[in-house]
């Protein structure tokens, strides 16, 4: 019982990372058309700016997670206006290519800039704090209370703020969102900010939760990020939040010994690779998408 | 080495004409159907491990266990194309990101059966070392002893190598510039344009589709095998995913839709890629090699976006024929 309830707080952060990117990139699919397969570069940004400002500069670990959010966000919002605006309108293929490309270069800009060598914050990972019956490592102890404050600020922006209420609007249906007077041009340069600085804050929780990291880091979840997309169905931004949750806990879940002697963990990955492929049989508009032509 | 090492160059051209069968995969899915396929890689990892295995543990001959090989790539493509050529392009986009991550994966983690990080190598453990490459290194021999009687001593078993690379790589293209002409690759372009207008002309979109995936993902795995046999000795670091971008360098260099600029663009790049590998002299002496590698990475994102960006038509390509418009 204990391990099943430590496997569900491990999975509820890993899945909460996943969440925070996952709302990112799929409203960013939603609004923008763009597969964004430089997400998981966002993340990696984010865990190096954190470094950089808690290691050499010797910052606490929560003004690191600010600046790195806002570093992000800065980072998104100048890819936008350098790059992916000037290309607008030219199709899923050509702006898959594109942020692909945009990927490769930020992640050996980070390769060369900080090298191979594994790296790890300035705080102590041997500490393992009690609560209750529950283990839970320095990592969780800082990813859970983030989580449990950013998710629902998450959903209560998209649910009652005019700038949230608009994203889904032009997520939803760009043209109509148009003529309803939606400034669309603004909503596209906001969900760039709003995926920035949540891919930032999920990157330093990623970073932090590992323990140690390389450059590598946002690229190895990237597939992940993506099935959360398609599972909370692409631009559902509630979608998103609920799937990436569930994603992180049924990946951990299944390594229970209860669930049939337990799934050996080096396979948590190929669990989520068999649900994606599942849910593009069965299912391609996600859990709670509505049945269209895709 | 340097440049005047003969060597050299021919390591350079063998290359070139792997990349010429790896390009020319994608260039079946992404340039006549419009399947953007970014983990061409796990073809070829997929089918080289197939090999491998097969020859090692199950002691195959070589030819049974390449067409076995290539069998499993054909099979990661219907994996991976029935549940996604029905639905938008990004779906196989995501499907194909994921797949090559796994297949990787897998070959790292799965040491009882892949050797792990060792790669081929350990495929029976850390302590017995045996090569799955014996028989094909025999054929070289034997082509290049065959060679020797109209090359004399100019025959050796890499330039037997280079012509077997290249006599494949040359009627590989001679066949798919066919097949880009035939009725089959007209309806691949027709569907690539205009899906709809394919759909009501009477085509099955979807089979098309998967056909050209699958066709591709065969193609994918002949180039894993090469590339293996080349080397000698691989491990899941040789099946990076950049590798596949490598491939969309290579045909985005010929503006995406020029089959003739493939073998153009593999051996420029491949020129490009050894060279700034193995030579060390002025402007590369600056940066040791570890660095380059990911200059050379960040190069190649550099130049898709920049291609993208300002010509995406490629440098030998036609604007009027683009498919990256849509």
């Amino acid at each position: 019982m204990t391990q099943f309830a430590e496997l569900v707080v491990t999975g509820l952060v890993t899945g909460a990372v996943l969440a925070l990117a996952g709302v990112g990139a799929s409203l960013v699919f939603g609004i923008q058309r763009i597969p964004n397969f430089a997400h998981g570069e966002y993340l990696t940004f984010a865990a190096y700016l954190a470094f950089l400002l808690n290691v050499p500069f010797g910052q606490n670990l929560v003004a690191a997670t600010a600046g790195a959010i806002a570093g992000t966000a800065l980072l998104a919002i100048g890819i936008h206006f350098v790059v992916l605006r000037p290309l607008r309108g030219r199709g899923l293929v050509a702006m898959s290519l594109v942020t692909a490309g945009l990927a490769l270069m930020l992640r050996d800009v980070v390769f060369l800039v900080a090298g191979t060598q594994v790296r790890q914050y300035a705080i102590d990972q041997t500490k393992v704090f009690a609560l209750g019956f529950l283990r839970i490592s320095p990592g969780e102890a800082v990813a859970i209370p983030i989580a449990t404050v950013v998710l629902p600020a998450v959903a209560l922006l998209l649910a009652r703020t005019p700038m949230g209420k608009s994203m889904r609007a032009v997520a939803d249906n760009r043209d109509l969102a148009a003529i309803s007077g939606i400034d669309v041009e603004r909503v596209g340069v906001h969900v760039w900010l709003l995926a920035g600085a949540l891919a930032g804050l999920g990157g330093v929780m990623l970073a932090v939760v590992e323990g140690t990291f390389d450059p590598n880091l946002g690229f190895q979840v990237l597939f992940l990020i993506f099935t959360t997309v398609v599972l909370g169905g692409i631009g559902n931004a509630y979608g998103a939040l609920v799937a990436g949750l569930v994603l992180g806990v049924a990946m951990d879940l299944a390594t229970w010994n209860g669930f049939f002697g337990g799934l050996d963990a080096q396979y948590k990955p190929v669990l989520a690779f068999c649900v994606l492929i599942v849910l593009l049989l069965v299912r391609p508009q996600g859990l709670f998408g509505r049945a269209t032509v895709l | 080495m340097d440049v005047f090492n003969p060597a050299f160059w021919t390591f350079v051209a063998i290359m070139a004409g792997i990349y010429v069968v790896l390009a020319l995969g994608l260039y079946v899915q992404f340039s006549l159907a419009g399947l953007p396929n970014f983990g061409h890689v796990a073809f070829m990892a997929v089918a080289a491990y197939t090999m491998a295995i097969l020859v090692v543990r199950a002691a195959m001959p070589l030819p049974v266990a390449a067409i076995f090989g290539l069998v499993a790539a054909v099979a990661l493509g219907c994996l991976l194309g029935i549940p996604s050529v029905r639905l938008r392009a990004d779906y196989l986009a995501i499907a194909s990101v994921a797949a090559g991550e796994m297949v990787r994966y897998l070959a790292t983690n799965l040491s009882w059966l892949t050797g792990g990080p060792l790669g081929s190598v350990g495929l029976l453990g850390p302590a017995r070392f045996v090569s799955y490459n014996a028989g094909w290194q025999d054929l070289l021999d034997r082509l290049s002893r065959a060679l020797s009687s109209v090359l004399g001593s100019a025959a050796t078993p890499d330039r037997a190598m280079l012509l077997v690379v290249w006599s494949l790589a040359g009627a590989l293209l001679w066949v798919f510039r066919r097949l880009e002409r035939s009725p089959w690759g007209r309806v691949l372009r027709a569907i690539r344009e205009d899906e709809t207008a394919a759909t009501a002309v009477g085509k099955h979109v979807a089979a098309f589709k998967l056909q050209a995936l699958l066709l591709g993902a065969a193609l994918g795995g002949l180039a894993g095998l090469l590339l293996a046999w080349q080397i000698g000795v691989f491990s899941p670091n040789d099946f990076e995913p950049t590798l596949t971008f490598y491939a969309y360098l290579i045909l985005i260099f010929g503006g995406m839709n020029r089959l003739w600029a493939i073998p153009v663009g593999a051996a420029v790049f491949s020129l490009l890629y050894t060279g700034t590998q193995f030579l060390t002299f002025f402007p590369l002496s600056l940066v040791d090699s570890g660095s380059r590698a990911f200059l050379r990475l960040f190069s190649v994102g550099f130049l898709l976006v920049l291609f993208m960006m300002i010509r995406p038509q490629g440098l030998l390509g036609n604007r009027r024929e683009l498919l990256l418009e849509k």
